[in-house]
C-alpha cells in the first residue's frame, strides 16, 4: 500500500522540474531532429519488404511506376493541366536540387533562380541559332554551363554557412539578372529572348497516336520532355543520397568536426553538393524557357529563389518526394489564392500577389511548428505510432 | 574634376543610407545572432505608410515620425511573436523564417497599397548650391541625409553608453546567461533592441526613397547592399558597418558612374566585394583576431 503512494508522490515533483529545461531544449534539438526525419538513413536490410534489396534495381523500379503514372497523368488531362503539369517539371528539377544542397548538406541557396536564369539564357541562346543542334544537347549545354557557374559560386560557397551563405547567394539572386541587361544586345536586356520551342519529332506523334488517340500538341510534347528530364534526375538524384556520397553529405551537415577527422574533406564535399544542385538548376531553367518560350530577367527574380526554398521547407528538408509535392504546390496554388482573391473583391494586380503572400507565411508557419515539412511530419509520426505499437506488443508477450 | 566630386559626394549620401541599413542589420545580428533579411520589406512597409499620409495631405515630418514609430512597433512584435520561437535554434530555421518574412511583407505592400511605382516626395530640394558661378554637387536633400544619419547613430550611442538600459542591451547582447542571473529582462531587451534596429532599417529606407519613386520591391538592393556593407565591417561591429557602408556607397557610385552603361553591374559589383571580402577577410575588414567566423 505504501509503494504506489510513495510513486505517486514523487513522480509529479521530477517531472514539475523537468519540465523548465526539457521544453527549452526541445526548441533547440527538435528541429534538427525533426529536419534529419525528412531523409533518413536507409533502412536496415531484413525488414519486410516486396522490394528487391538492391537499391539500384529498387529505384529502377519505382522509377518505371513513375513514368508509366506520369503517361497516364498525362493522357487523362486536359492541354491547360497539361501546361501546369510542364510548369510542375522544371519547379521541381530545381526543388530536388536545391533540397539535396539544403537539406543533405545544410547549405541554403538563395541563388537557385539565378543558376535558372543561367540554363536557361543559354537554352535560348542555343536555340536562337539558324540551325540547331540536338534538343537533348541544348539542354546539356545549359545544364554544362550553369554546373560551371555553379562551381564558382560553391567554391566560395563552401567557407560559408547559415546567414553568410544565404546573403551572398542573395546577393548572386539580386546582382546577375543585371549582366543580362548589361550585355543588352546578346541577352535582350530587360525584354529578354524569346525562344522558339522545338517541334515535336515523328516518333512522338506515333507514339501519343499509338498510346491513347490524342493529338500530339506541341503543349503536350514539352509536358513530356519535362517529365523525362525529371525522372532522370530525381532518379540520379535519389541514387546518389542513398550512396557514400550522400552519406558523405550527411556527415558534413550533422556533425563537421567527427566527418573532418573521419578524413572527408569539407570544403570538397560541399563544392560538390553545390555542383550538383546547380547542374539540376541550370536544366530546369532549360525546360523553363522551353515551356515559357521566354528567358527575361523578369522571371528569374528573388521570388522565383524563395518559391523554391518554400517548396522544399514546406515539403520536408532532403526529401525528394517533399520537393515534388511542394513544387505542385507552387504551381496549382496561385491559380486557386487569386481566384479567392478575385471573390474577396481584389483587383488582378492585388490578386496576384496573394501567392507569394503565401509563401511567406508558409515558410514562417512551417519552419516555427513543423520544421520537419510534410514528409518529415508523416514520417515521425508513423515512426512513433510503429514503436509505441512494438513496446505495446513486446509488453503484452512478455506480461502475459 | 567637377565630374569626380559630383560622384564622391554622392557616393558619400548614399553610403550614409547604406551605413544605416547595416547598422541596423548590426544591432539584430549582435544581440539574436540573426540576419534579418526581413529589414528591407519591413522598412519598405513604413515608407509606404508614410506615403499614404503625405498623399492624405499630412507634412513630411509627420508622416515621418509616425513612420518611425510604426517601424518600431513593426519589429518589436516580429521579434516577440515570430522571432522569439526560433531564436537559439538551428541557425537555418531563423534565416528561412526571416525569408519568409521578406516576401510575405513585400507581397503585403502589393496588396495593400498597390505594386505600380509611386514618387516619393523630398522635404529640400535636389538643386545643388551655388557659389559664386559653379553649382557645387551639395545639394540640401544630401545635407538632411547626412545629418540625419548622423544624428540618428550620435542618439544609440549615447543610449548604450550612458543610460541603463543601453548597458543592460549590450549586457544581454553580450551574454545572455549572465545578463539574466544579474536581473535584466533579456527578453525585453531583444525585443526593444529589434525595434531600435526598424527604426534605423526605416529611417533609411525612407531617406533612400526621397526624391525618387517607390514600389514594393523598392529595398531588394539595399538589403543586400546593407548586408556586404555589414560583412565588410565585420557583422559585429557598428563602426564597421559605418565605414563599410561609406566605402560600398563610393564604390557603387565609381562603377555607375565611370563605367559605360555601368548601373547594371551595381549589383554585380556589390556581389563581388562581398565574395572578395567573405575570402580574403570573412572577419570583415578591421579583424584583428585569424578565428574564422564565416
Amino acid at each position: 500500500m505504501s509503494e504506489p503512494q510513495n510513486t505517486s508522490a514523487s513522480t509529479p515533483a521530477p517531472a514539475g522540474t523537468a519540465a523548465g529545461p526539457s521544453s527549452g531544449k526541445a526548441t533547440e534539438e527538435a528541429p534538427a531532429r525533426a529536419t534529419a526525419a525528412a531523409n533518413p538513413p536507409p533502412a536496415a536490410g531484413g525488414g519486410r519488404t516486396f522490394l528487391p534489396q538492391s537499391t539500384l534495381l529498387r529505384h529502377l523500379l519505382v522509377l518505371l511506376v513513375c513514368a508509366v503514372g506520369a503517361m497516364i497523368l498525362l493522357e487523362i488531362t486536359d492541354p491547360f493541366t497539361n501546361s501546369q503539369l510542364a510548369s510542375l517539371t522544371y519547379y521541381a528539377i530545381a526543388a530536388g536540387g536545391l533540397t539535396v544542397l539544403t537539406g543533405l548538406n545544410g547549405q541554403i541557396s538563395l541563388g537557385h533562380g539565378a543558376l535558372m536564369a543561367v540554363g536557361a539564357y543559354t537554352v535560348a541562346l542555343f536555340l536562337s541559332a539558324d540551325e540547331p543542334i540536338a534538343l537533348p544537347l541544348i539542354l546539356l549545354a545549359g545544364v554544362v554551363t550553369a554546373t560551371i557557374v555553379g562551381a564558382l559560386v560553391g567554391v566560395a560557397a563552401a567557407r560559408l554557412h547559415g546567414p553568410y551563405l544565404a546573403g551572398a547567394t542573395l546577393a548572386l539572386a539580386v546582382g546577375l539578372p543585371g549582366i543580362a541587361i548589361y550585355f543588352h544586345d546578346i541577352f535582350g536586356g530587360e525584354q529578354g529572348m524569346r525562344v522558339r520551342a522545338p517541334r515535336p519529332p515523328e516518333v512522338f506523334d506515333s507514339f501519343i497516336g499509338f498510346v491513347s488517340g490524342n493529338s500530339a500538341t506541341g503543349t503536350k510534347w514539352l509536358a513530356y520532355l519535362g517529365t523525362i528530364c525529371l525522372l532522370i534526375t530525381y532518379f540520379l538524384l535519389a541514387n546518389l543520397v542513398r550512396s557514400r556520397i550522400g552519406r558523405t553529405w550527411r556527415a558534413v551537415r550533422d556533425q563537421e568536426v567527427a566527418a573532418e577527422l573521419a578524413g572527408i574533406n569539407l570544403g570538397a564535399w560541399r563544392v560538390l553538393a553545390f555542383v550538383v544542385s546547380a547542374a539540376a538548376a541550370g536544366l530546369a531553367g532549360g525546360v523553363l524557357a522551353l515551356v515559357v518560350r521566354l528567358a527575361a530577367p523578369s522571371g528569374f527574380t528573388i521570388v522565383l529563389s524563395l518559391s523554391l526554398l518554400t517548396a522544399i521547407v514546406l515539403g520536408g528538408l532532403g526529401s525528394l518526394l517533399g520537393a515534388l509535392l511542394g513544387s505542385a504546390l507552387l504551381v496549382f496554388l496561385p491559380p486557386f489564392v487569386t481566384d479567392l482573391g478575385a471573390d474577396f473583391g481584389l483587383n488582378n494586380t492585388e490578386a496576384a500577389q496573394l501567392a507569394p503572400f503565401v509563401y511567406g507565411v508558409v515558410l514562417v508557419v512551417a519552419m516555427i511548428f513543423a520544421p520537419a515539412g510534410f514528409v518529415g511530419t508523416v514520417r515521425m509520426r508513423w515512426l512513433t505510432y510503429r514503436a509505441k505499437q512494438r513496446t505495446a506488443a513486446s509488453r503484452a508477450a512478455s506480461g502475459g | 574634376m567637377q565630374q569626380f566630386l559630383n560622384v564622391t559626394l554622392t557616393g558619400l549620401t548614399q553610403g550614409m543610407i547604406y551605413a544605416a541599413f547595416a547598422l541596423a542589420l548590426v544591432l539584430i545580428w549582435r544581440s539574436t545572432r540573426i540576419v534579418n533579411f526581413a529589414q528591407g520589406s519591413m522598412a519598405a512597409a513604413t515608407a509606404f505608410i508614410a506615403l499614404a499620409l503625405i498623399q492624405a495631405g499630412w507634412s513630411y515630418w509627420v508622416a515621418l515620425v509616425v513612420a518611425l514609430a510604426s517601424g518600431f512597433l513593426l519589429g518589436a512584435v516580429i521579434e516577440r511573436v515570430i522571432i522569439r520561437p526560433v531564436e537559439g535554434g538551428p541557425e537555418l530555421n531563423a534565416v528561412i523564417v526571416t525569408l519568409g518574412l521578406f516576401v510575405a511583407i513585400q507581397a503585403l505592400i502589393a496588396i495593400v497599397f498597390g505594386s505600380s511605382f509611386q514618387s516619393f516626395p523630398t522635404p529640400f530640394g535636389v538643386r545643388g548650391f551655388t557659389v559664386g558661378d559653379t553649382t557645387i554637387p551639395v545639394t540640401p536633400t544630401s545635407l538632411y541625409v547626412i545629418g540625419s544619419v548622423l544624428i540618428t547613430m550620435g542618439l544609440l550611442v549615447a543610449l548604450f553608453r550612458f543610460t541603463r538600459v543601453g548597458l543592460a542591451m549590450r549586457a544581454s547582447a553580450f551574454g545572455q546567461e549572465v545578463a539574466r542571473l544579474l536581473g535584466v529582462k533579456v527578453g525585453r531587451m531583444l525585443t526593444l533592441g529589434w525595434g531600435l534596429a526598424a527604426v534605423v532599417g526605416s529611417l533609411s529606407g525612407l531617406l533612400i526613397a526621397g526624391g525618387g519613386f517607390v514600389f514594393p520591391a523598392y529595398m531588394d538592393s539595399l538589403i543586400v547592399f546593407g548586408f556586404v556593407a555589414a560583412v565588410l565591417g565585420g557583422l559585429d561591429s557598428p563602426i564597421g558597418a559605418v565605414v563599410g557602408g561609406l566605402i560600398l556607397g563610393l564604390a557603387l557610385n565609381y562603377v555607375s558612374g565611370y563605367v559605360p552603361r555601368g548601373s547594371a553591374l551595381v549589383n554585380i559589383t556589390a556581389l563581388a566585394i562581398l565574395i572578395v571580402v567573405l575570402l580574403v577577410r570573412p572577419g570583415g575588414l578591421f579583424s584583428s583576431a585569424t578565428a574564422r567566423r564565416a
